[in-house]
């Protein structure tokens, strides 16, 4: 009986708190994320923003999830009903999973595993199946049309940023992200592969279907895209799970070029700031620039989006793993096996 | 085996759609991302008003075209004065005329920053939206100071205006003037240069001059496809031949030259602006004989032939002679003409508009055919359109 306890039951216990302790958080991230986002672009915009709910609009977020989640859902009548209600719950289950692997701080991740970059990775492939089920299901062109370009451009923004992982890959050694963060105390790697840092930043505006690369919902052309049918908590999944994907992503440059939660310099008082402070803050930072973007940027249109990724990044993204792994070779810092 | 054959897919954009400019339904034909035919189908707004027209006496009429293209109402009055004047032989004093090209110039800087605005929502920024309307909220405020409405004037009487400027207007439109400039700055910081916008403008519905013309496009679409046409210079009406501006005309007629033919043009409507602020004549604002316009408050009072005027005016409206006209005059959005025909009454016998983003949307399909529907889109904002015009 002590046995079953000890091996099976706290361990299991203990694995929940930690998904919790990720998720509720994240969560709650994901709220006030849409309120940052609606607050800075309003202040691009000179206007004022949500100020209505709660003391400066700071109730706003929890006011729409409320409202979202009272909304009827409405399940077209052309529609495949299995793969409609799938879809969003797919989208936001990878935007959540995707968060086991990153490391908050030292040692503060839920599963230390050596194949980290290999497994987000992974889970950001497979993001794409939730829009274009979604796309797919809603049984109208303009959610088609959506579920289509976001197909075709997450496809191709992956491999580019698969050829940046793959440099980070070589310079650090490891697949496993708190190696990488670690591997970077003395110099993050944002300083020696700063154009693939940009470019990195580039496709994950791309990879989460961001403005200037929102096309899958170009509000312009296809109404919202790929989620145009979906109402009410479906809606909100897939709401919470393009801003909780949005978050991974930062996340993720954060840890590849920014030294997750490594402090600036190594000194007195910056280096008593805990750790999980300082990944919060560098992926505050780089959610800011996602919606900096946003306020500043047109559209893009669907083949210059495909241009961009084919013709510019993939070319230059692969030559830089050859340029980087001759440079490693030739100075003889390059990974050995084992 | 035979092969499977390819069939294009119809996609009804509109009328309820965030970029459809109102009500506007465009039946496109598709062939994958690509438009092969676009086809709009108007009428969703119509209201009557040239029929309505006919059973209004003329000063009744003229809120009606504050209802067409609601995005520069006073422009529309404008072309309607200027036509009963025409037939009606009636004298219109200086002030008059230099406070109508005034607010027509006004007129058409808030018709170009709503409509550049519009343009770079439906390419994506939504910035410039924002921040233009900001400066259109001031100059609605300097409408409500001179007649009391915002949108829907109602100002302009055949033979003048229907009220004077108030006391300080002319200050401050002259302070505005000098800030403008700064907010146009800002915005084509925004846009003129930004490498997306220009990806997403530059050669997309382009048009060349003679098919331009062909298709009846006037106004800032014409003058972008390089035809330096604009009705000011070629057939000035009030006072515009006193003024000192020039004529923007772009040169491949695509998006992005009408954008900057919108956006040069405010600068010169600025321009216009100044010097009617800098020459403002004094005296009277509107025509005196009280045939026209209806006479002052205050003369009403004092004045028998005023009371009558007065009275005749309010019951039976003004007769004017029986003839016909065309007058044009150049709305922002290109020539807004208006052909009226009087039988002598009180009332028109027939008034038919002649709306340019009527013709503009004519040339729809010919300039998107083949581009993708992104550009569909961009094509729609950069011909400005407003279906108040266009249906009537």
């Amino acid at each position: 009986m002590v046995e079953l306890w000890d091996v099976y039951i706290w361990p299991a216990a203990w694995i929940v708190i930690k998904i919790l302790a990720i998720v509720v958080p994240l969560l709650v991230a994901v709220a006030y994320l849409t309120y940052a986002e609606r607050k800075i672009i309003a202040m691009m915009h000179r206007r004022k923003g949500p100020n209505v709910v709660g003391p400066f609009g700071l109730l706003q977020p929890f006011a729409d999830g409320l409202k979202l989640f009272l909304k009827e859902t409405i399940i077209p009548t052309g529609a495949n009903r299995g793969v409609f209600i799938i879809a969003p719950c797919l989208t936001f289950t990878l935007a959540m999973v995707a968060w086991a692997v990153i490391p908050f701080g030292e040692g503060m991740v839920l599963s230390d595993i050596n194949v980290g970059l290999l497994y987000l990775m992974a889970i950001s492939s497979l993001g794409v199946y939730g829009i274009l089920m979604a796309g797919w299901a809603s049984n109208s062109i303009y959610a088609f049309l959506g579920g289509l370009r976001e197909a075709a451009q997450m496809v191709s923004y992956e491999l580019a940023m698969g050829f940046i992982m793959v440099c980070v890959l070589l310079m650090a050694g490891s697949m496993n992200l708190t190696d990488i963060v670690m591997a970077q105390k003395d110099m993050w790697y944002v300083l020696p592969l700063f154009p693939l840092a940009v470019i990195f930043l580039i496709c994950i505006l791309a990879e989460t279907a961001r403005h200037p690369f929102d096309l899958p919902e170009g509000e312009a052309e296809l109404v919202t895209g790929y989620n145009v049918e979906y109402s009410s908590m479906a809606f909100a999944l897939f709401f919470l799970g393009e801003y909780a994907n949005m978050i991974v992503m930062s996340g993720m440059l954060t840890t590849l070029f920014l030294g997750g939660w490594l402090p600036i310099m190594d000194v007195a008082p910056l280096n008593m700031i805990p750790g999980p402070v300082w990944f919060a803050l560098k992926t505050s930072f780089v959610l800011f620039f996602f919606l900096w973007v946003r306020a500043t940027f047109p559209r893009y249109r669907y083949d210059q989006v495909m241009r961009l990724g084919w013709k510019v990044f993939l070319p230059v993204t692969l030559a830089a793993v050859i340029i980087i792994s001759g440079v490693l070779v030739a100075t003889g810092n390059a990974p050995t096996i084992g | 085996m035979p092969q499977n054959e390819i069939k294009n897919y119809h996609l009804n954009f509109g009328p309820q759609h965030p970029s459809a400019h109102g009500v506007l339904r465009l039946v496109v034909e598709m062939d994958g991302e690509q438009v092969e035919r676009c086809d709009p189908h108007i009428g969703l707004l119509h209201r009557g008003t040239e029929k309505l027209m006919e059973y209004k006496t003329y000063h009744q009429s003229i809120p009606y075209f504050d209802r067409m293209d609601y995005m520069s109402p006073q422009n529309q009055e404008h072309g309607f004065v200027l036509a009963i004047e025409k037939l009606g032989n009636i004298e219109v004093p200086e002030r008059g005329q230099y406070i109508r090209v005034l607010f027509s110039e006004l007129g058409r800087i808030i018709n170009h920053t709503f409509g550049i605005s519009a343009m770079a929502m439906d390419v994506g920024g939504m910035t410039p939206f924002l921040w233009f309307f900001e400066e259109r909220e001031l100059l609605l405020e300097f409408f409500e100071r001179v007649c009391g409405a915002r949108m829907h004037l109602a100002y302009y009487r055949p033979g003048g205006v229907a009220f004077d400027l108030p006391d300080g207007m002319l200050e401050d439109i002259m302070a505005w003037a000098d800030r403008f400039p700064q907010v146009m700055e800002d915005v084509g910081g925004l846009l003129t240069e930004n490498r997306i916008f220009k990806q997403r403008c530059v050669d997309i519905g382009g048009i060349s001059p003679e098919d331009a013309l062909d298709w009846g496009f006037t106004g800032p679409c014409l003058r972008a496809a390089g035809v330096p046409w604009d009705l000011r210079k070629a057939q000035p009406y009030d006072v515009y031949d006193k003024m000192d501006f020039d004529v923007v005309v772009g040169s491949t007629g695509d998006c992005y030259d009408r954008y900057l033919v919108r956006m040069m043009e405010m600068t010169e409507s600025l321009k216009i602006i100044k010097q009617c602020c800098e020459q403002m004549p004094g005296g009277a604002w509107k025509n005196e004989t009280g045939k026209f316009a209806s006479p002052k408050r205050s003369d009403m009072k004092n004045s028998m032939e005023s009371l009558i005027h007065h009275f005749k005016a309010y019951t039976e409206g003004m007769k004017i002679p029986a003839g016909e006209t065309y007058t044009c005059v150049e709305a922002p959005k290109g020539e807004f003409g208006v052909y009226l025909i009087s039988d002598g009454t009180n009332m028109p016998y027939r008034c038919k508009v002649r709306a340019p983003a009527f013709a503009h949307l004519q040339g729809m399909d010919k300039i998107t055919k083949g581009h993708m529907l992104a550009d569909l889109v961009a094509n729609l904002g950069s011909l400005d359109i407003v279906f108040g015009e266009v249906d009537r």
